[in-house]
């Protein structure tokens, strides 16, 4: 597999795809442009919907966030109205992440993903750009009614079970087009971002049905709604989110820095123990509750293993960008995917180590546990994603992003704001973990103890909304066409040493 | 086509071994538990637990996110220091649970666990803390939801006034009207609490989880919790 030698940030690739390049021998590189710009034509208008209602919820998410993060520390602030009252904010800004940002956004990148790597063009946008539609609107009706006081009381799946189908039904229309790129792929051998898309893609309606049909029966009742609850909070973190964060980095790295992947067999040691050992994790919130032991137990040894995809991922990848490390300073893309990478490495080696039952003790029930899921939703799967997405956009709108500096101010506004968030919420869980174990402790003086972290967190998810705001703009300015002309991409300048 | 069968079959895999361990034996172990029943000599059911839990209070607890920062679960005293508390006697199991219209166990506590926040031996303060109340029964419950600031003037749980509603007195003062000296309100007016926080206080006054159960040995046992725990 030779490299081709050209600038790599160039939107006219010339690259063949990363794997396979056998299988089309005989091809030209010619062809291979002419069928990209085919398969790019063809999910334009769909992947834009994704990104553009996905970066609406993200934008509204953020303000939820800002809310919340300021009734902390000021509780009487908004509190007349239920609607804004910090239990409701909560959910609503959990599920304005997760399921709009989070979701949409990696659903778009997906779908992208899927039809080059399958290189086949999307027959039928319109059932795509449809079911975007129909899980925007289960979603809006669902996080309404969580404002409205409606939730399902059930932590991790607030949203009522008539909306939450509504998104369901969404998801079967971008799904079953997952299957069938697959289906109809071209690629005899399947490149790795392929195998985790085909996981996430099959995996999420999957755990989606079977988490929301046995919460909604009569006979699964006491603590197995709960049980439940937390095994599908885990499975979309592992086998939805981290999937598709995976498959895009898996797809960006080689790309941007113009080699071929590190492994392969390491990527796919990776892939199945990630499989496997991730879906056993999904006990381990309820460390320490009223379940069976052992529930808790196999969780926190398959937590253990995980360091297993874990380091065969981040070495592959990293090993992949070796020789190319000047590439962070070079191209947006991998600025965000590269920050993402380490996140992730960071992230799940602290998620690990807190599992242990000795640290648990001290850090469940604090601020901790958010801190963790933050880091991995923003720290690492919304990092690879923004890389993606400056990636992605270009080529399906014909024209280059506007201004670096843009890139670059999104850039520090959610890589200094998000670790700032992360950091805030670690140091709260730290010091209230601390306080806490302290029996004599009055509760008032565990919360006392970390009302500057508390504090510190507002200040840094303001520096994050301005870089949201203005990465809405660029967005907004992209889809409008407002941008440089096609052909050479924006790059960040370098300074020579 | 063949080429990808053994990676569609192991996607599929992962997911029935998932849902086999995490969900199905679960159920099948816990899933089905029913309430402890204790017979005299005679066979005569003596005493039964637990029994249904108060069900509307639960809907408000769920509407208004309490759990976001409170917890309903006590561990045993190998894994934290909620017995120390004073959040409960004993660590709290599955079988606490059964009747529970909604379980809302929780991730979080930005403020005290609840699970046993109905019972007499609930405190969140020191044993011989002078802010103790003499007892947390539905007017403390009503002045701390309208405003909590108002019991622990430092505390950051958000008020909920509009659980209360203002009325002109008629007649004398209701009875559950919010005291006069700790709430700010004209001449002639009083807050009382709307149909939510009744509801909310009735289901918060009714947690209590620390009747003796066979299956938990309690740390400071009483006679009744002396049945043979380990077997």
């Amino acid at each position: 597999m030779t490299a081709v030698a050209e600038n790599p940030t160039q939107t006219s690739e010339k690259t063949v795809a990363p794997i396979g390049a056998a299988a089309g021998a005989g091809t030209s590189s010619a062809q291979y442009a002419i069928e990209r710009a085919q398969i790019d034509k063809s999910t334009s208008t769909a992947v834009l919907w994704f990104f553009a209602t996905a970066i609406a919820w993200l934008f509204g998410a953020t303000v939820f966030g800002l809310i919340a993060s300021l009734k902390l520390y000021f509780p009487n602030f908004l509190s007349e109205w239920a609607i804004t009252t910090y239990g409701r904010i909560v959910p609503a800004y959990n599920l304005a992440f997760t399921y709009g940002w989070c979701s949409l956004a990696g659903m778009g990148v997906g779908i992208w993903l899927m039809a080059r790597l399958c290189r086949v063009p999307i027959k039928a946008p319109g059932l795509l750009i449809f079911g975007a539609i129909v899980w925007n609107v289960g979603l809006t009706l669902g996080v309404w009614q969580v404002l409205l006081g409606q939730s399902t009381g059930i932590e991790g799946m607030e949203m009522p079970h008539g909306a939450m189908w509504i998104m369901f039904s969404g998801f079967l229309f971008i799904g079953l087009w997952g299957a069938a790129l697959f289906r109809a792929r071209k690629e005899a051998l399947a490149f790795i971002s392929v195998w985790y898309l085909l996981g996430a893609f099959f995996w999420f309606p999957w755990v989606f049905a079977i988490a929301n049909l046995l919460t909604s029966l009569p006979e699964i009742r006491g603590v197995m709604p709960v049980v439940i609850a937390s095994w599908f909070t885990q499975s979309l973190n592992i086998w939805w989110f981290t999937a598709i964060g995976l498959a895009a980095a898996y797809y960006l790295v080689p790309k941007v820095a113009n080699r071929p992947i590190h492994s392969y067999n390491l990527a796919s040691i990776g892939f199945w123990s990630f499989a496997f050992l991730g879906g056993l994790t999904g006990m381990l919130r309820l460390s320490g509750g009223p379940v069976p032991a052992w529930l808790v137990t196999l969780s926190i040894a398959a937590n253990i293993m995980m360091i297993v995809p874990i380091a065969t991922v981040t070495a592959n990848l990293l090993l992949t960008m070796k020789g190319a490390t000047h590439m962070v300073y070079q191209s947006p893309t991998i600025r965000f995917t590269f920050f993402g990478v380490v996140m992730f490495a960071l992230g799940s080696v602290l998620g690990v180590f807190s599992s242990l039952r000795s640290f648990d003790k001290y850090l469940h029930f604090t601020p901790w546990l958010e801190g963790q899921q933050f880091l991995l939703l923003y720290g690492f799967f919304s990092m690879v994603i923004f890389g993606a997405i400056y990636y992605i956009t270009p080529r399906l709108v014909g024209c280059e992003w506007l201004s670096s500096s843009l890139i670059k101010f999104h850039f520090w506004g959610a890589a200094y704001g998000g670790s700032m968030i992360v950091i805030m919420f670690l140091l709260t869980g730290i010091s209230m973990g601390g306080r806490m174990a302290d029996p004599e402790s009055l509760f008032s003086q565990v919360i006392g103890s970390s009302l500057e972290y508390l504090a510190g967190r507002i200040m840094a998810t303001f520096m994050m909304t301005l870089g949201h705001a203005i990465f809405a703009i660029h967005f907004l300015l992209m889809l409008l066409r407002i941008g440089q002309p096609g052909g050479s991409a924006t790059v960040f300048e370098t300074h020579e040493h | 086509m063949s080429r990808s069968t053994p990676l569609i079959a192991g996607i599929f895999g992962s997911l029935a071994v998932s849902v086999f361990a995490m969900v199905l034996v679960p159920q099948a172990q816990i899933g089905g538990l029913q309430a402890q029943v204790t017979r005299d000599d005679e066979g005569k059911i003596i005493d039964v637990y637990p029994t249904d839990r108060v069900k509307y209070g639960a809907k408000v607890y769920a509407s208004e996110g309490c759990i976001v920062c409170h917890s309903q679960q006590v561990r045993d005293t190998q894994n934290g220091e909620d017995q120390p508390r004073g959040w409960g006697e004993r660590r709290t199991v599955a079988r606490d649970y059964i009747y529970d219209a909604t379980t809302f166990l929780g991730n979080s506590r930005l403020g005290p666990d609840l699970a046993n926040v109905g019972a007499k031996t609930w405190r969140n303060e020191a044993e011989n803390d002078p802010r103790r109340p003499a007892k947390r029964d539905a007017a403390w419950h009503y002045l701390h939801l309208y405003k909590p600031t108002a019991i622990i003037t430092e505390s950051n749980m958000p008020p909920y006034p509009y659980l209360f509603e203002k009325r002109r007195i008629s007649g004398a003062r209701s009875k559950d009207a919010l005291p006069a000296d700790q709430v700010n309100v004209e001449d002639g007016f009083e807050i009382v609490p709307k149909a939510e926080a009744r509801e909310l206080v009735a289901y918060m006054l009714s947690l209590d989880r620390s009747h003796p159960l066979k299956e938990v040995k309690s740390e400071a046992p009483s006679p009744a919790a002396a049945a043979p725990a380990a077997k």
